[in-house]
């Protein structure tokens, strides 16, 4: 059993976009170490509730590191200092000390305006994938599964730019707000595998005009998103991003 | 046109321009290296890129490269920081794999544009552009005269001091610039990026070196930091 542990949360209260915010601060008690970072709050959000407050509005769903919903800077990192690979959800109590000072603040970029609270608006990555992160051809009787070879490392490089859950916590963690470890994760997942062959210039171009036009920034190369990325996607997707889009800017 | 108005275009624009630029410190580099074993060497070099009209070309050339990059990184680093949102984060912890100079390479190219224009002021003003109007002594000595030019500059230890700063500037930059100009153009990948870094460094910081090690002659033979007791 981990020891329980007591701390001052911080969390950031906002009435929709154009409110300006603030911090609001708790005392939290003898919470105990294998609480998760969300059933901390679900604690925080029953005291509230409790005492005649609001409660504190959040992102979260699956609870398991799938979904992508949940969505808070923690400390100063997008879903705070999990293992790679996991995110808020998956964060627990264990990693902070006792008498620790724990502030919680939502995506901040002009891209994810914030709804309430902790929680924003990520509409912008759907229409993203709207623009072009998609196969359109018709795909009739499911094929023998070895109709198409595929190599393994294509097959599963192709499989870890599809892990990318779209969480956004690289448009957080960057200081332009810029999306391209997403958009460039989610070109090369079909980039990289012949069915999206046909389509890898137009996808290239469509999806990235849609990023620039919802006012995401430009890359700069600092590797911030790479380092927070709780599916691990790699900047050589970015790379490859690159190379998609010049080259069909090229080809027009 | 995808070079103005997407985000890979402006990128690479950035990237082109950077590149041609780490291009033209490479030749002005290996040509500086020349003052430092021989002066007649180095006065033949500067009367051949003096007065002439490919020299002006290539100076002209030059100056659009210099321009379209500053333009290029005040105009990006304006989006960004609008795509950032007026709100900042009350806490940050910056991860480890950030690299420095990754995030404030318009700090240390604001430093390398002062330094430049420093640099322009005490060599290309008094040399280059003293021939093209006919005022070959503009300076104080001839135009051709390259070598005593140099001399006579880091006889002077603000200067000394001034130009290492600069260098040091432009090394941060380019440490960062070298592989991010590749991975922009999409010459990258897990395997690549480690190469490029690697290479970046060293080619960065044999650049410098080379720039570093004329003004480090000039300054200590003769020159500012010259101790008066070796028989040079
Ligand atoms: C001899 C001088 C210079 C050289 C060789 C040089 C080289 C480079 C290179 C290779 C890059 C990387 C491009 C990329 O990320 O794709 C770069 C980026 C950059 N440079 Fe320069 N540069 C020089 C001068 C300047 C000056 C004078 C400024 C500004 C006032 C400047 C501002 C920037 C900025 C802000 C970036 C980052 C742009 C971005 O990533 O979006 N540089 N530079």
């Amino acid at each position: 059993m981990d020891k329980n542990i007591s701390f001052k949360l911080r969390y950031w209260r906002q009435n929709g976009p154009k409110d300006k915010g603030h911090f609001d601060e708790r005392e939290m008690k003898d919470i105990p170490g294998d609480t998760s970072f969300l059933e901390m709050l679900d604690i925080l959000n029953e005291q509230l509730v409790n005492e005649g407050k609001e409660p504190f509005v959040f992102d979260h769903d699956c609870r398991e590191g799938i979904c992508g919903m949940c969505s808070l800077y923690i400390n100063g990192t997008p879903h705070g200092k999990t293992e790679r690979g996991a995110t808020t959800c998956q964060l627990y109590m264990r990693k902070f000390k006792d008498g620790d000072t724990i502030t919680v603040e939502p995506w901040r970029s002009a891209g994810f305006p914030v709804i309430k609270d902790c929680m924003v608006d990520r509409t912008a990555f759907d229409k993203i994938i709207q623009a072009g992160g998609y196969v359109t051809v018709r795909t009739g009787q499911p094929q023998d599964a070895n109709a198409i070879l595929i190599p393994k490392q294509d097959a599963d490089e192709a499989m870890d730019c599809a892990s990318c859950i779209g969480c956004g916590a690289c448009v957080a963690a960057c200081k332009n707000g810029s999306a391209m470890l997403f958009v460039s994760s989610k070109v090369s997942q079909l980039a990289l595998l012949p069915q999206g062959r046909p389509e890898a210039a137009r996808r290239a171009k469509a999806m990235v005009a849609k990023m620039d036009e919802l006012g995401f920034g430009n890359c700069t190369n600092t590797r911030a998103c790479e380092a927070v990325c709780p599916k691990c996607e790699s900047i050589s997707n970015i790379a490859r991003l690159n190379r998609e889009f010049i080259k069909a800017k090229l080809n027009d | 046109m995808w070079l103005c108005d997407s985000s890979i275009g402006r990128k690479v624009v950035m990237s082109v321009s950077g590149l041609a630029l780490i291009l033209f410190l490479t030749f002005h580099a290996s040509m500086n290296l020349v003052a430092l074993f021989s002066k007649e060497g180095y006065n033949m070099i500067c009367e051949f890129l003096g007065a002439n009209w490919y020299a002006v070309a290539a100076t002209l050339g030059l100056a659009a490269l210099v321009a379209v990059h500053i333009v290029y990184a005040f105009w990006l680093t304006l989006q960004n920081y609008r795509a950032r949102g007026k709100d900042r984060y009350a806490v940050t912890d910056k991860p480890k794999a950030v690299e420095w100079a990754s995030q404030n390479m318009l700090v240390l190219g604001i430093i390398v544009v002062l330094g430049m224009v420093l640099h322009l002021w005490n060599f290309w003003y008094n040399m280059m552009f003293a021939e093209l109007i006919h005022q070959p002594m503009l300076g104080g000595i001839h135009a051709t005269n390259g070598y005593d030019y140099i001399a006579q500059t880091f006889s002077n230890p603000i200067y000394v001091v001034l130009y290492v700063i600069w260098l040091v500037a432009l090394w941060f930059h380019l440490t960062h610039g070298f592989w991010s100009a590749l991975q922009t153009v999409g010459w990258s990948g897990k395997i690549w990026f480690e190469r490029w870094k690697c290479i970046g460094y060293a080619y960065s910081t044999i650049l410098i070196l080379m720039f570093l090690v004329v003004v480090a002659k000039f300054a200590i033979c003769g020159g500012a930091f010259c101790c008066g007791s070796c028989p040079l």
